[in-house]
């Protein structure tokens, strides 16, 4: 098994020009946050003038479960959505 | 429980109401996804490979620099769908080493090499007139990301396709030479296109699941007549021909018929025997582990930049 | 003669950024990770567009001045059909991509310069000069400081990162001085206030490329060295003048092949 040298994942959020707020627009990887933001101009925005962009790693954000009548979730659940690597999980595991 | 989740989640699927990663989804639709979105994330990025190779060549600056930015654009593109995988709980590494051992496929048509200046033409009209063909209805399917990231992905393709038809023009209008490397490019990209539907509905056993939870929303037959037919239209503003001498259009049926498709041509390149299957892997295992010290290297930085934040 | 400088200092600025952005765009599909890929055709597709800015410059001073019945000079004339004795670009710029670290560390001493460079062009008394000057530093103020990132995290990052950027220093510093001599063309048209004076800007230049080299714990080429001895600057020259190293070669033949062996077609 290589060496965990694996880029930590980012969501960006960009407001328009004109906009109001900050949209989520997806996700990419970089090994920091100015990296994250240069990427996120080149690939979001093509370098678009007067964009705002915010990038947050992705085990940073919490989130609230769906509002469903039955409820499958852990409440302790509050992750943005299902990426492994916010679990740590024994290397052994696969598949999962 | 899972009954009633299901009803619910089919429910949303019916009423096209979309699922979020968070949604409860089945176990088959989630593998599902992540096998069809990753593939196409797969798609994207060797599907650099063969266009990347004429950059350095293309004739003019402003050939150059579109063809740059259309390269791009499938990285990106790449990108979008990558991200969007990974809302379903599977990481980009995960998928990389998917693609890189083989276990993961990507679209056949990529294993064909890139000969002639033509191609670049060829390409664009055709294969990615065929992906637009397969993304447009897309942009609604059911899960949100994916939905999103085709939205995405549209807005950008169709002027990488009117650039390749564009290309194909002015050879069709120029020296004997052009014109002849203009139609071979279509001799040989035409068929190859017709394939990237994949197998007939007869032999797709997962079609129906797919339609039925809106990740696919047209057969494959279906997609394919509408690109046979459209295609067979616009070639004829090239002054060129499309290599079927079957193809012929049916009044009653108000489409083209057109000739047989070698299945076995196509199963052999999924199968890892066209052209380049092991070229394009190669380009992208060298690039993967060429790249290694780097990624690490960036990792090692932003490790000492939080310490030198501390001790500063 | 000054149009004759004026067309000729376009025609090297131009190749300067055509080289380079070829050179980076060889990078397209091979990039260490796709997000990279797609910050390095960003800055290819930039340098190719300062490039064409430059070429159609010159092409309409040269059809103005040219005599009746000559053929047309076009950006594209301008790219494809000079042999290499007629480029005007620094060695810096031919030189093979390398590994990531070689290519960025080019990247970085090219765009230090260009950035300082620009500045000073936006105040050219040449219109169209000063426009391009403008546009273009823009996109060379990113180039600055994503190229600096990037020695930065590979000399500081790890030991092999470390001593892969310290032979790319070897290998590309002796390029660097180029950068700063003026050739004749540029020479006659700094006291007219149209080209920058590079003996300006170099030591802005000198002061950055300290900077960022002591952030990625690189050692200084001009720095004594462990034997107490300095290091004798040999600079390598004559790219402004069309004498180039044996890479621009291989490089024209490729760029250049369609319209050679298709002479006088539309494309």
């Amino acid at each position: 098994m290589e060496k965990q040298h694996n880029w930590p994942l980012w969501e960006i959020f960009i407001r328009s020009k004109q906009g109001l707020d900050h949209k989520h627009v997806g996700s990419l990887h970089a090994a920091d946050a100015a990296m994250a933001i240069e990427n996120a101009r080149d690939v979001y925005t093509r370098r678009m003038e007067g964009v705002s962009i915010w990038v947050v790693e992705s085990r940073h954000i919490h989130a609230s479960n769906p509002d469903e009548a039955s409820s499958f979730y852990d409440p302790a659940n509050d992750k943005v959505y299902r990426h492994p690597t916010f679990y740590d999980l024994p290397d052994e595991l696969k598949h999962m | 429980m899972t009954a009633a989740s299901e009803t619910i989640f089919q429910d949303k699927i019916d009423q096209d109401i979309r699922i979020e990663p968070k949604d409860w989804m089945p176990e088959a639709y989630r593998k599902t996804l992540i096998r069809q979105i990753s593939q196409h994330a797969h798609s994207e990025i060797v599907g650099m490979l063969p266009e990347a190779n004429w950059i350095t060549r293309a004739p003019s600056l402003r050939r150059k620099a579109t063809l740059i930015a259309k390269v791009q654009d499938e990285a990106g593109h790449g990108l979008y769908l990558y991200s969007a995988a990974e809302t379903l709980g599977i990481s980009r590494e995960e998928m990389i080493g998917q693609l890189h051992s083989g276990k993961a496929k990507y679209s056949s048509i990529f294993n064909y090499p890139t000969i002639t200046w033509a191609d670049m033409g060829a390409i664009g009209w055709l294969v990615d007139g065929a992906a637009i063909m397969n993304q447009v209805p897309l942009c609604r399917a059911s899960y949100g990301p994916y939905a999103r990231a085709m939205v995405r992905i549209c807005k950008e393709e169709s002027f990488h396709q009117r650039q390749g038809f564009e290309i194909l023009l002015v050879l069709s209008r120029g020296s004997a030479a052009q014109r002849r490397m203009c139609q071979d490019a279509i001799n040989r990209w035409w068929w190859p296109s017709v394939m990237m539907f994949g197998p007939n509905d007869d032999a797709s056993p997962n079609t129906a699941q797919s339609m039925q939870w809106k990740i696919k929303r047209f057969t494959n037959d279906e997609l394919r007549q509408r690109f046979i037919d459209v295609c067979a239209g616009q070639v004829k503003l090239l002054g060129m021909t499309l290599p079927d001498d079957q193809l012929r259009w049916n009044e009653e049926r108000q489409h083209y018929d057109f000739g047989p498709i070698d299945w076995e041509e196509f199963r052999n390149v999924i199968d890892g025997n066209g052209p380049c299957n092991k070229e394009r892997l190669a380009a992208r295992v060298q690039a993967h582990e060429d790249g290694a010290w780097v990624r690490e290297a960036a990792l090692a930085h932003a490790q000492k930049k939080i310490q030198y934040g501390k001790t500063a | 003669m000054t149009t004759q400088h004026t067309i000729d200092y376009a025609l090297h600025l131009a190749d300067n950024a055509l080289v380079l952005g070829h050179r980076n765009s060889e990078w397209t599909g091979h990039g260490p990770i796709l997000e990279q890929d797609i910050a390095l055709s960003n800055i290819a597709l930039d340098l190719i567009g300062q490039a064409r800015y430059f070429y159609q410059y010159a092409a309409r001073l040269m059809n103005a001045a040219a005599r009746p019945g000559e053929p047309e000079v076009t950006e594209d004339v301008l790219a494809y059909l000079r042999d290499s004795w007629d480029f005007r670009n620094c060695l810096l710029v031919e030189q093979a991509n390398g590994d990531w670290g070689k290519t960025i560390l080019r990247q970085f001493f090219f765009s230090a310069y260009q950035y300082y460079f620009y500045k000073e062009l936006q105040r050219s008394r040449d219109g169209e000069l000063s426009a391009i000057a403008e546009k273009a530093l823009k996109e060379v103020t990113y180039h600055l400081r994503w190229s600096s990132e990037w020695v930065i995290r590979l000399g500081d990052g790890t030991e092999e990162s470390h001593s892969r950027m310290r032979k790319a220093l070897d290998e590309l510093w002796m390029y660097t001085g180029e950068l700063f001599q003026p050739a004749d063309y540029e020479r006659s048209l700094i006291p007219v206030g149209v080209a920058v004076d590079l003996a300006e800007i170099r030591p802005l230049w000198e002061e950055r490329v300290r900077e960022v080299l002591k952030e990625a714990k690189l050692v200084h080429p001009g720095s004594m060295r462990a034997d107490g001895k300095a290091t004798k600057e040999w600079m390598q020259g004559g790219g402004k003048q069309g004498r180039h190293t044996e890479q621009l070669g291989y490089l024209l033949a490729e760029m250049q092949f369609l319209q050679r062996a298709y002479p006088a077609c539309e494309w």
